[in-house]
């Protein structure tokens, strides 16, 4: 049975309608029967998979899209990262494609109706040694050449940004100074994934929770439909957009990919009073960190030491990560730290996206977003809509392609992201 | 907290060792590109029972072959990789 009741727009009339006549507020996305067939099926129903069905149907008017999660919208790494933004990155092509993701976070919430409480608190890499410093030079003048603000700023400007750090000379590896990046910020990720999902389902998009896809039909080199938990589907167009288990996933359409899965830890302290407003990052420590707008701090740090699809956090993970933090701010040394989790992060061999065609005509992928999944969102969502309607590869995310690593022709990201934030 | 089961140390903890990643044969000399290429990109990246390598680099300093469990990291097998190959 088709649902065609509206979403009803938010907006200050409504909130106030609403909470006059106390009546519950309705559904943000509505349920549907899974149809036979689809023009695009979108497997992963995270920021990703939501974006590209987003961007497909408001860009290119094609919302015959089915998003199909098997477990429920933005239950992986789009719930589980730190939200944090910036798009100051080394190499050329990838500060392009950020700072067109940081653009268009910038006027998400106008776009979608949906506040995703984009805070631009600043992005600021701290630099423990020379070499670092140098580094941060180098990328602050690539950044300016594509004209993204980023400067290099001393200890004094760190101080005033961000009172709490400690620059003074007693930690073991004194901060000399820092990579500061205006439009950097953080995001509410689950706003973004309801907001995505509210959007593409009032456009017409199909959203399948708890349905897993167990094959992929292949003919003549051909993608022709997949099978769910649901259901079979027919449909031309098959998007992977399953990051940690995006591999699985590929295998069903006999696509081979050059990625690992890794589990991230990240963990929140209890909400104390405001004393953080930008975000703090460190590579030679290991660490990010961001107090939200209710008072936590949310830190995160590299990827475990082996492979993974467990979620379970370690002890070796929090000891190490408070005593990094204690570094960078010792005021926090009285505040408890609630909670710990973990997300799976694909791994590329060179640290950057796959995105676009594979081998399999039909069978598209957006992953191996690694550590950066979230902040590329928007624009992996909007470029990939924009290559399956017009089936020209856009020049955004041409470098990112799967046969580069047949051409030898590797993305050099890694100098930037090896702290991915 | 990993905790392998070292066949010449004793069971320690994971901190000590190194991953190497899935345990993977390399081609022959003239297997060609594409054998090659596959060998350095191309993962398994299995969900479930993985054959793979650690080096016990705070330990032995040998390199042991692991049969690990990527969901729930329970570990099975370890050896150490000249075993399997004498």
């Amino acid at each position: 049975m088709k649902n065609r009741r509206r979403i009803a727009k938010y907006s200050a009339l409504s909130l106030i309608k609403q909470s006059v006549t106390g009546r519950r507020w309705s559904r943000a996305w509505r349920h549907h029967d899974l149809q036979a067939s689809y023009d695009v099926v979108i497997i992963g129903g995270g920021v990703h998979g939501l974006a590209t069905a987003y961007y497909l149907a408001r860009n290119h008017g094609i919302t015959n899209v089915a998003v199909i999660e098997k477990s429920y919208i933005g239950s992986g790494g789009s719930g589980r990262n730190t939200a944090i933004v910036r798009s100051n990155y080394l190499t050329p092509e990838g500060s392009a494609f950020y700072d067109r993701s940081l653009e268009l976070y910038e006027r998400l919430a106008d776009d979608l109706n949906f506040n995703v409480m984009f805070e631009k608190r600043g992005h600021m890499t701290l630099a423990h040694n020379d070499s670092s410093l140098r580094t941060m030079q180098w990328r602050a003048e690539v950044n300016k050449l594509a004209g993204i603000d980023s400067d290099v700023i001393g200890t004094h400007d760190i101080k005033r940004l961000a009172p709490a750090i400690d620059v003074s000379d007693r930690p073991r590896y004194p901060i000399l100074g820092a990579l500061w990046h205006p439009p950097g910020g953080i995001v509410r990720h689950d706003a973004v994934v309801w907001g995505y999902a509210r959007a593409a389902d009032s456009l017409g998009v199909h959203i399948h929770q708890q349905t897993e896809v167990t094959a992929i039909d292949v003919a003549g080199g051909r993608v022709t439909g997949v099978v769910t938990t649901g259901g079979r589907i027919s449909t031309p167009v098959v998007v992977n957009c399953t990051a940690g288990w995006s591999t699985l996933v590929s295998n069903l359409a006999g696509v081979r990919l050059p990625i690992t899965t890794r589990p991230l830890q990240a963990a929140v302290t209890e909400a104390v009073q405001p004393i953080l407003n930008p975000v703090v990052v460190s590579g030679s420590l290991h660490v990010y960190l961001s107090q939200t707008a209710r008072g936590e701090f949310v830190f995160g740090a590299s990827v475990d030491p082996f492979s993974a699809y467990s979620t379970r956090g370690s002890l070796e993970f929090a000891e190490g990560l408070a005593g990094h933090v204690l570094e960078l701010m010792p005021s926090l040394s009285h505040v408890r730290m609630v909670r710990q989790w973990s997300g799976l992060c694909d791994m590329t061999p060179d640290f950057g996206p796959i995105i676009g065609m594979t081998p399999v005509a039909g069978f598209y992928v957006d992953v191996g977003w690694g550590t950066y999944g979230f902040k590329g969102a928007p624009v992996a969502g909007e470029q990939t809509a924009q290559l399956l309607a017009t089936g020209v590869v856009p020049e955004l995310i041409a470098p990112f392609s799967l046969d580069r690593f047949e051409r030898g022709d590797l993305t050099a990201e890694k100098g930037a992201a090896a702290v991915g934030h | 907290m990993l905790l392998i089961l070292c066949p010449h140390c004793g069971p320690r903890n994971a901190d000590e060792f190194s991953f190497g990643g899935e345990l993977v044969r390399r081609p022959g000399p003239d297997t060609g590109q594409e054998s090659w290429r596959a060998y350095l990109y191309t993962k398994e990246n299995l969900a479930g029972w993985e054959r793979e390598q650690w080096f016990h680099g705070s330990g032995c300093r040998r390199f042991l072959e692991v049969e690990r469990n990527t969901i729930t990291n329970e570990i099975r097998l370890v050896r150490d990789v000249a075993e399997g190959t004498a």
